[in-house]
């Protein structure tokens, strides 16, 4: 028992120590960065950025009217062709976040949708450390509760 | 030593909910389940003709697509396959015409139906149609929950369908066998509720030779989904219409509240059918994730058809993805499994037995996923109530409430602790299955090592894909 425990802690401190090194971030910087909205995808699908950064995105429509709203941070702006928006931030929460067209621009509109990565992603670090975690401590259980 | 599950609650562990007096007069009165029939119709009148006014209008300010597509689906998936097992199945309205017409009235008892009474071909009293059915209905997907006429073609489709082949087959066979698109996972994951029917005391319907509850009586219909009640060990086939409260002379039926998943501890009837109908289900969820909450504009211009080839691939990965790579992918583990615990055990009998591990996670996932749909787009629910026709009208003041997402911040919170939820339960399982499949325990130890890893993994992409 006590020697299935010390196992699972070290397994466990030696996961971790890649979420930290992972963790590392660079200086937070002033990004601007364009995205083209046009039925029904961003492009670029992914927008990358780090901790601290202010963000600031101008949103260009190549045909109907679109919009954009960040989960998470509750910002928006919205884009007819030839009228562009902006919307400005400071990516101060990590992780991924959906962005979705804020106006209905055709049928597949809910569908339209891109992302924002704000690195370092603890919390798909922590959840894969759990989940590891969990199939290791589900083996150990099973043999600690095989023996006698 | 009684198991329990997740180590908390013992398998056999049951409450009677109709123990509850009231409870049991309500089962037992022939207005059940007609009344909630009927009021279901009358929403789907609704949605059928939103479906029909809407045309190829954008469906998100649609009645039709929003109460199929959002409400209707969230609480199939959230609430009632999990709690309540398959309730759907006892007030769908879609196969009350077909029904009715059997039994040429709406809730007199006749028990010599209508119509041809065909017997449904024995090699075909499987999933394995609806599970092609379902896959078939999914290449749609771009269309059924974006364009509301796309709805109402299928809705109608069932209806006719039901009301055709139910002439010609008898009973439930149309629900069971043939033709409802969600009768098959409605099975399957309703093995997962934490409710079921049963007998109450076994002895008495082994001593009782009538069989009240197979033949029918004055009281009640032979059962429709053709099922043995005294005798059901899962709830896969049970459609839980309650004819076998109304026919029993002993009272002997009862609804039970019971552990999670204990019907995929039967190793009884399981089959290959159901274990494809798994790997589609969580392939679908996967897919479904990708076309309507990923970034790839391209998959979605694909289920979109936006071009013949574009479409046209879109339906050949699907299916790959669904019909083989994932079972491929899940038999690499399998045969690790067998190698690890025992190699005399049959690869059949392992790969059978150890598919029932991803109705959890399956289920789960499609949980996770629903989170998706629920937060961001259930505001838009508040607009059709009040202009369900799109006329102008605005019967709850709630017409021009604009879209408005909540909790989308935190949603990944939601996605991702359900999601590890769903793979200790599957793990759980996973090692009450090993022990019932390999013979000794040491062999069911080695032996679940390989599905633990597989169940893992495949959270860990789900985890990524939802939210990293």
């Amino acid at each position: 028992m006590k020697n299935s425990m010390k196992i699972l802690i070290m397994v466990l401190v030696l996961l971790a120590i890649p979420i930290v090194i992972l963790a590392q971030t660079e200086e937070p910087k002033e990004k601007v960065i364009t995205i083209n909205a046009q039925q029904f995808s961003y492009t670029p699908g992914t927008v990358e950025v780090n901790r601290g950064d202010r963000v600031t995105i101008r949103l260009i429509s190549t045909d109907v009217h679109h919009g954009l709203y960040i989960d998470g941070y509750e910002v928006s702006t919205d884009a007819r062709p030839g009228q562009d928006g902006s919307l400005t931030f400071v990516a101060n929460n990590t992780g991924k976040f959906v962005m979705r067209c804020s106006v209905t621009c055709g049928p597949f509109h809910p569908y339209m949708i891109g992302y924002l990565k704000v690195k370092p992603d603890y919390r798909l670090f922590g959840s894969i450390w759990l989940a590891v975690g969990i199939f290791i401590g589900s083996i150990l259980l099973v043999i600690r509760r095989q023996k006698p | 030593m009684t198991e329990k599950i997740l180590g908390l609650i013992p398998v056999d562990w049951r409450f009677e909910l109709t123990s509850l007096p009231y409870v049991r007069k309500i089962i037992k009165s022939r207005w059940m389940p007609f009344l909630p029939i009927v009021l279901n119709l009358s929403v789907f009148t609704i949605i059928l003709m939103a479906g029909f006014v809407g045309g190829v209008s954008a469906g998100n300010y649609n009645f039709g697509i929003m109460f199929v597509w959002i409400v209707w689906w969230l609480l199939l998936m959230m609430v009632m396959v999990p709690f309540f097992s398959r309730i759907w199945c006892m007030i769908c309205p879609l196969p009350a015409f077909g029904e009715w017409l059997q039994r040429l009235g709406f809730m007199k008892v006749r028990n010599k139906l209508f119509g041809l009474n065909k017997k449904w071909p024995k090699a075909l009293k499987n999933m394995w149609l609806v599970n092609f059915l379902f896959l078939g209905t999914t290449y749609t997907t771009g269309f059924l929950t974006t364009r509301p006429i796309a709805t109402f073609i299928l809705l109608m489709s069932i209806i006719i369908g039901s009301i055709v082949l139910m002439a010609v087959f008898e009973k439930r066979n149309f629900c069971k066998y043939i033709g409802c698109p969600v009768g098959g996972f409605l099975g399957l994951y309703s093995n997962m509720a934490v409710t079921e029917i049963r007998a109450k005391d076994p002895q008495i319907c082994k001593d009782h030779k009538h069989k009240d509850c197979v033949i029918g009586n004055e009281k009640g219909h032979a059962c429709p989904w053709m099922i043995l009640p005294f005798d059901i060990g899962r709830n896969t086939y049970c459609g839980m219409c309650l004819e076998c409260f109304k026919t029993c002379p002993y009272d002997n039926m009862a609804i039970n509240l019971r552990p999670p998943a204990t019907d995929l501890l039967v190793d009884k009837n399981r089959g290959l059918d159901e274990a494809w109908k798994a790997f589609i289900m969580l392939g679908i969820a996967i897919f479904f994730f990708l076309i309507m909450q990923g970034n790839m504009g391209f998959l979605k211009d694909w289920a979109n058809a936006k071009t013949t080839e574009g479409y046209l691939t879109f339906v050949v990965l699907h299916s790959i993805f669904n019909l083989l790579l994932i079972p491929g992918v899940f038999f690499v583990f399998v045969y690790a499994s067998r190698t690890l615990g025992n190699k005399e055990i049959p690869l059949k009998k392992l790969f059978t037995n150890f598919s029932y591990t991803l109705v959890p996670m399956g289920l789960i996932a499609w949980i996770a996923f629903s989170f998706g749909i629920l937060f961001p787009n259930s505001s838009y629910v508040l607009h059709v109530i009040s202009d369900p026709f799109a006329w102008g009208w605005d019967l709850f003041g709630t017409a021009h409430f604009p879209w408005t997402p909540f909790l989308t911040g935190v949603m990944p919170y939601f996605q991702i602790g359900t999601l590890l939820f769903g793979l200790v339960l599957s793990l759980d399982i996973g090692f009450k299955i090993s022990k019932q499949t390999f013979q000794k325990r040491d062999e069911a130890v080695r032996g679940f090592i390989p599905i633990a890893a597989f169940l893992t993994a495949v959270t860990i992409f789900l985890i990524w894909l939802f939210t990293g």
